[in-house]
């Protein structure tokens, strides 16, 4: 059963490795995934630790429900702290790992320590091994895997690994399973490296009982039939993420040349229809491609038509890569982004941050700020396709005093570039912005600027605040399982119930973390999508554990405030612009400049923002400096932690 | 009875990968979740993006019926599947090596085989499949939607030589 999955603690110094049973009282508190990762994370690492050092812990994990029959339990999660933004690290990622490593006999990971030399590891039903990695150290994401599968004799293993940039150290280097599952935020792929560890392959056969197996298939088929009814995700669907990017885009929520448009104009080539163009004629009508157990099937596959690296396969690319490849670097050309996407995926970085620091740069060095000198003589403007994907390049190897200046991230890329350079950089918390432009949307700013990671898109962003849904649907969907009887606005406009809607977002994902299903899955895009209510049964089916739904919530918001008192040891203050709950200028001083109506003119109101941020601290139960009052602490059960209990 | 003519039909190109069909038929046959009970098996070349779901074909004239020293495998026409006989199986694995397709498999902690049953009639890789990629239809009806796909494309391909001929 899912309760028996166990926590391995492994120590790549020593090469010790211990295996301990999850208390059922730790699971009730923290559910399992990023939750219980954010406890040990908590609970495991010293105040200030040097997050390249042997001290620091990486934790991978399944969530509680991973590989049990309900829908798209196929998340893994990735915590540390961060070699980015020196807070916390976290990140979620689709694809198979996550079910075999459950049906291999183990829910979380905590690997601390560093290897002699390159290793990884093997885990299979309930052995883990430190194999030497000489092999595989210097190859790709791909070819990564592959090599473990020829390596060990089964072409079912499943490997998270690192690529290239990982090994170099790049500080947001992801981690990946697949062909493009990527664990791509905060740069856990680094940790990976700075502990010598390429891989984590598993394998498993063990059988995860269900408890109550006709019901939680009746109830698994009510689940998809719900999800694959609705438009959003028939959408979804059938030209995958990219059509978030072409309904954005032509509204005007998209950052164009970094930061100075909100919308990228005569953009055709990468349109979503024309990315399913290439997929269909590539790979044929049927292209598209699901993580496990999962309907909504939403990543294309296909083949690079015409560049360097025409024939060669790929997967996506995500309505991330159309941003951060296409809109950011004012490229419009759907080569230049494939070839992008294809890069980052083999080197193993992030796209979003990879693509935003380049952006950047070509703001800098339009504005004179970057001299030729600085970029080896790279005519790094906007629209340079070449000099783009020449960039990606030189900072996966360290290329260059401008490759290796990016390659270490944004906050000491300005301090090395120096000049007024900070104040292009679209970040928070050391990390760069989505590509989408939230001057026209408070709540969307509000989650930006407060998600525990660092700027954020996937921790709580009330994304249905874009449907204008009717102000008694929000309160249906915005008074479960707490009870809510605050404003609450159809408008997006507006600043009014904006806090309450990042709050319960903030819970309701954090959920889903800790279950291991896909945001898809939720409120995320369609407000009829399954919630807590669901999630009790759920559980309950699978697991034989008793929840309610007030209980996940509860268990939702503990681990949202671990992760508070985890960013606050490590130097979070509400103000930074470094290292706090707080936005670039530029959403304050320039308005969006193109775009509809409801978005052509409009910027955040400064005030009214820090009033939204009081009024979310006060639903966190935060004092003004963003700090758990000792009562909140107390109410979740919190006040002994660090505890040390697991 | 009347007799079942229905059989499983796999159209591997619109498999989406996502193995939902191992999952639930390791629930429904054992009550786990395990893909190595399922009868069904997504078998994939993920560098090329290849997946092609594997099951029973309920052959007319089954190679691990005929290959079965103990006759524990015979052919059910009222459900329209091979099935097995476990009080009669002696577990040689005779069916697992003669099998055509790799569709018949050895459990190791039942210590026995295991192939499709079609669900007695109600196959639930079939039900939560939503892009059809396994279907359940008579065996009269099997290359409706292909040739229809075909003949599709021959109007489309007649069509655009008249275009060309006519410019």
């Amino acid at each position: 059963m899912a309760l028996n999955r166990k926590i391995a603690y492994i120590d790549l110094t020593t090469g010790d490795i211990q295996v301990k049973p999850i208390p059922i009282e730790i699971r009730k508190r923290f559910i399992g995934g990023r939750g219980l990762d954010a406890y040990l994370l908590y609970n495991h690492t010293e105040k200030g630790v040097d997050p390249l050092s042997p001290d620091n812990v990486l934790l991978i994990s399944a969530g509680l429900l991973a590989a049990t029959c309900a829908s798209a339990t196929t998340r893994t999660h990735v915590m540390a702290k961060s070699p980015l933004t020196g807070l916390l690290g976290s990140t979620n990622m689709g694809g198979f790992f996550a079910p075999e490593l459950a049906w291999a006999g183990f829910h979380h990971l905590v690997i601390r320590g560093k290897a002699e030399k390159p290793c990884y590891l093997f885990i299979h039903d309930g052995e883990i091994e430190i194999r030497d990695a000489k092999n595989i150290w210097g190859r790709s994401t791909t070819e990564t895997q592959w090599a473990i599968r020829e390596e060990l004799n089964d072409p079912e293993v499943k490997s998270l690994v690192i690529g290239p940039a990982g090994e170099t150290l790049v500080r947001f280097a992801n981690v990946m399973t697949g062909i493009k599952d990527s664990g791509g935020r905060t740069g856990m792929g680094c940790i990976m490296g700075s502990k010598n560890l390429k891989a984590v392959a598993a394998r498993g056969t063990t059988d995860i009982s269900i408890a109550y197996p006709e019901e939680a298939l009746e109830f698994n088929k009510r689940f998809i039939d719900q999800i694959a009814s609705s438009k959003v995700n028939q959408t979804q669907g059938t030209l995958g993420t990219p059509f978030i990017w072409g309904a954005t885009n032509s509204w005007g929520g998209v950052r164009a040349r970094n930061f100075q448009y909100n919308q990228c104009e005569y953009a055709d080539d990468i349109e979503p229809e024309r990315i399913d163009e290439i997929a269909t004629e590539t790979m044929g009508p049927h292209h598209m491609a699901g993580c496990f157990g999962c309907q909504v099937h939403c990543r294309a596959r296909y083949k690079l038509p015409s560049g360097p690296y025409a024939g060669k396969y790929d997967e996506g690319p995500e309505y991330t890569a159309l941003g951060a490849f296409g809109a950011m670097p004012d490229c419009r050309n759907a080569e230049t982004v494939l070839t992008c996407n294809y890069l980052v995926n083999q080197y193993g970085m992030d796209v979003l941050e990879t693509g935003a620091m380049i952006s950047w740069a070509m703001e800098l060095f339009e504005l004179g700020i970057l001299t030729s000198e600085q970029t080896d003589g790279l005519e790094l403007r906007f629209g340079n396709d070449e000099a783009l994907i020449e960039m990606i390049s030189r900072i996966c190897s360290r290329k260059g005093w401008l490759g290796d200046t990016l390659a270490d991230g944004g906050i000491p890329a300005s301090e090395k570039i120096g000049k007024n350079s900070f104040d292009y950089l679209v970040q928070v918390k050391g990390m760069n912005n989505l590509h989408s432009d939230e001057r026209g949307t408070p709540a969307l700013a509000l989650n930006v600027a407060t998600a525990s990671r660092g700027s954020d898109h996937l921790r709580s962003r009330p994304a249905i605040d874009l449907y204008h849904l009717p102000e008694q649907v929000l309160r249906k969907i915005y008074s479960n399982p707490v009870p809510y009887d605050g404003p609450l606005s159809s408008d997006h406009t507006v600043y009014e119930g904006k806090p309450w809607q990042v709050f319960w977002q903030e819970n309701c994902y954090m959920a889903v973390d800790c279950l291991g299903i896909c945001k898809y899955h939720t409120v995320f895009l369609g407000p009829t999508h399954p919630n807590f209510e669901d999630w009790a049964k759920v559980i309950h089916y699978n697991t034989g554990l008793e929840f309610t739904p007030k209980d996940i919530w509860d268990a939702a918001v503990r681990g949202n405030t671990i992760e508070r008192l985890f960013n606050l040891r490590e130097g979070l203050t509400r103000n930074d612009l470094q290292k706090g709950d707080m936005l670039n200028h530029r959403y304050f001083d320039e308005p969006c400049l193109r775009g509809a109506p409801d978005v052509v003119g409009r910027k955040i109101d400064k005030d009214k923002f820090i009033q939204m941020i009081d009024e979310l601290y006060e639903h966190k139960g935060l004092d003004k400096d963003g700090v758990p009052k000792p009562e909140t602490l107390k109410k979740q059960g919190l006040e002994g932690e660090p505890s040390h209990r697991l | 009875m009347q007799k079942n003519n229905k059989i499983l039909k796999i159209d591997y190109e619109k498999c989406t990968g996502c193995r939902l069909c191992e999952l639930v038929c390791a629930v429904k046959h054992d009550r786990v979740s395990n893909p190595i009970r399922s009868r069904i098996r997504v078998i994939k070349w993920e560098s090329e993006g290849i997946y092609v779901p594997v099951s029973c074909q309920q052959c007319e004239d089954a190679p691990c019926v005929l290959g079965c020293p103990a006759k524990a495998l015979s052919r059910n026409d009222d459900l329209g599947r091979v099935e097995i006989d476990y009080n009669k199986c002696i577990g040689c694995r005779t069916c697992v090596s003669v099998c055509p397709f790799g569709a018949m498999h050895f459990v190791d902690a039942d210590r026995k085989v295991i192939k499709c049953d079609l669900c007695d009639g109600d196959p639930q890789c079939v039900r939560f499949c939503d892009v059809e990629a396994v279907s359940f239809v008579e065996t009269k009806d099997l290359g409706l939607e292909k040739g229809r796909e075909a003949a599709r494309r021959l109007q489309a391909a007649g069509k655009k030589a008249g275009t060309l001929l006519e410019a």
